[in-house]
């Protein structure tokens, strides 16, 4: 019988960007099992909810994470309307679209970026960011937040977009399609990346389904499934295609992440093209009595947030399911039967957000 | 609004595993399981989907009750189950990989629950 092992991997390690760790068990280089272990950096955010009032837990549910912010408070916001029955006008409906489909412009190249860099491909890594720069110019631009937006609120946004703006932000999505298809091309066809990429870390469908995995790392394997498909907020007024790839390994994972950009920049122009004039905001008065399971889509897969009021300024709960931690069971899959060095690549490959998942 | 279809059914601890096993055949996915403390007592929610279809199962617990894991059926339900232990100190019997508290490691001991301080024994 061969020598088991166990090798400590991370929380500290170069491509993790945030910590996590694995034990991993290992016969010769190969990883028999894979346990994981979380809370170097639990914040106990939703603990906040009895010592912040509803409407500013807001900000609160933004910082639950640097990257999807902006959608972490739209989820957060759409449960409290739910709740309290609020109709949030048209134009904030689509302004909140616009927005979503920018987090997951930048989050994907962020994170294109920092797989380019597990693989050893430093100038696809700065490439990536440098692109990405120009997303978080308009997210700047318009919202005058680069990381944290703040423009999403109970009841609607709190900023507009004037039409100038708009055509001018659809005029630059084509220099920046132009610039993703030349970067996707890359990552996509590239001999040495697809030799790197391809049946390393397969997950099968079954598993994807059975183990809970959502988001591109669901899609990847096979297993079509968008929240957006739902019609949260203006989505339901656009034509969206559901990206999925059957083969479940890296290349899959990534070939969803690449395709998806496309189609963030379709949905943001076919928002644009639709958005109708009218206020972004109404008045929200009183407070939220009762409980809603508020879904949307960020770009790691669907989100969850929980909340539970009594009629009071202040919850009785705050749940938030991030799309990593129902990830990290079809993680500790993947990792079952691989190489030791592909570790990292395989790790990187559900687009693993830590500060999300320890909330 | 969103408006989408939540259906929450409460059922008792006994009927837990039944239930879920229900669900399982019936192809829903695992979605969540939170628990929220109201009171005395904690309630937890065991979440699922099929093609956008939300059920969600609630049972109502004592911090004393020690509660079945699912994970016999959904893999991966030990991230939950683990969560709810380490942060809220509800017992999950048979979980498929048990952290023994070490999932969600907090200087004070089931922090959204009876939170214990730092040096003091359960």
């Amino acid at each position: 019988m061969t020598k088991q092992i166990i090798i400590p991997f991370g929380p500290q390690h170069p491509v993790l960007p945030e910590p996590i760790h694995l034990d991993l068990v290992l016969e010769d280089e190969k990883v028999i099992e894979a346990i994981p272990s979380i809370g170097y950096i639990h914040r106990g955010f939703e603990k906040l909810v009895e010592k912040r009032e509803f409407t500013e837990y807001v900000y609160v549910a933004e910082r639950t994470c640097g990257i999807c912010s902006f959608i972490h408070g739209l989820t957060y916001c759409q449960g409290i309307e739910e709740i309290m029955k609020v109709e949030v006008p048209e134009r904030a409906l689509f302004l909140r679209t616009i927005w979503s489909e920018y987090s997951r412009l930048h989050s994907h190249l962020l994170w294109l970026g920092c797989f380019a860099d597990s693989f050893g491909f430093e100038n696809l890594f700065m490439n990536a960011w440098r692109i990405r720069e120009r997303i978080l110019d308009v997210m700047e631009q318009t919202t005058g937040g680069r990381v944290i937006q703040g423009s999403c609120k109970i009841g609607g946004v709190r900023k507009d977009i004037i039409g100038e703006k708009l055509d001018q932000m659809s005029k630059d999505l084509d220099s920046i399609q132009q610039e993703l298809e030349e970067l996707t091309n890359v990552f996509l066809r590239d001999a040495s990346i697809r030799h790197r990429l391809k049946n390393v870390g397969v997950l099968s469908r079954d598993d994807a389904y059975s183990c809970g995995a959502v988001g591109p790392t669901a899609r990847g394997s096979g297993v079509s499934y968008d929240m957006r498909k739902t019609g949260y907020a203006a989505y339901g007024k656009l034509n969206l295609e559901t990206v999925t790839e059957s083969d479940g390994d890296c290349y899959a994972r990534c070939t969803v992440r690449c395709r998806e950009l496309f189609t963030s920049i379709d949905l943001i122009k076919q928002a644009i093209r639709k958005i109708p004039d009218g206020p972004v905001d109404v008045k929200v008065t009183g407070a939220p009595d009762g409980e809603y399971f508020a879904r949307s889509e960020q770009p790691r897969g669907e989100l969850v947030h929980y909340i539970k009021g009594n009629g009071t300024k202040f919850l009785v709960r705050s749940r938030i399911r991030t799309p990593t931690l129902t990830n990290i069971p079809p993680l500790v899959k993947m990792l079952q039967g691989c190489e030791l060095a592909d570790v990292p690549v395989i790790v990187l490959s559900i687009d693993p957000c830590i500060s999300c998942t320890e909330r | 609004m969103t408006s989408e279809e939540q259906l929450t059914m409460p059922i008792e601890v006994g009927q837990l595993i039944g239930r879920v096993e229900q669900h399982k055949q019936e192809g829903y996915r695992l979605v969540q399981i939170g628990c929220t403390k109201t009171g005395d007592v904690y309630e937890i929610n065991y979440s699922f989907d099929k093609d956008f279809v939300f059920r969600n199962l609630r049972v109502t617990v004592t911090g004393e009750t020690e509660v079945p894991s699912i994970s016999g059926m959904y893999w991966g339900a030990f991230v939950y189950e683990n969560e709810m232990h380490d942060l809220f100190g509800i017992q999950v019997k048979g979980m498929n990989i048990d952290f023994k508290g070490n999932f969600i490691r907090t200087s004070i001991k089931y922090p959204f629950g009876a939170a214990i301080p730092k040096g003091e024994k359960p």
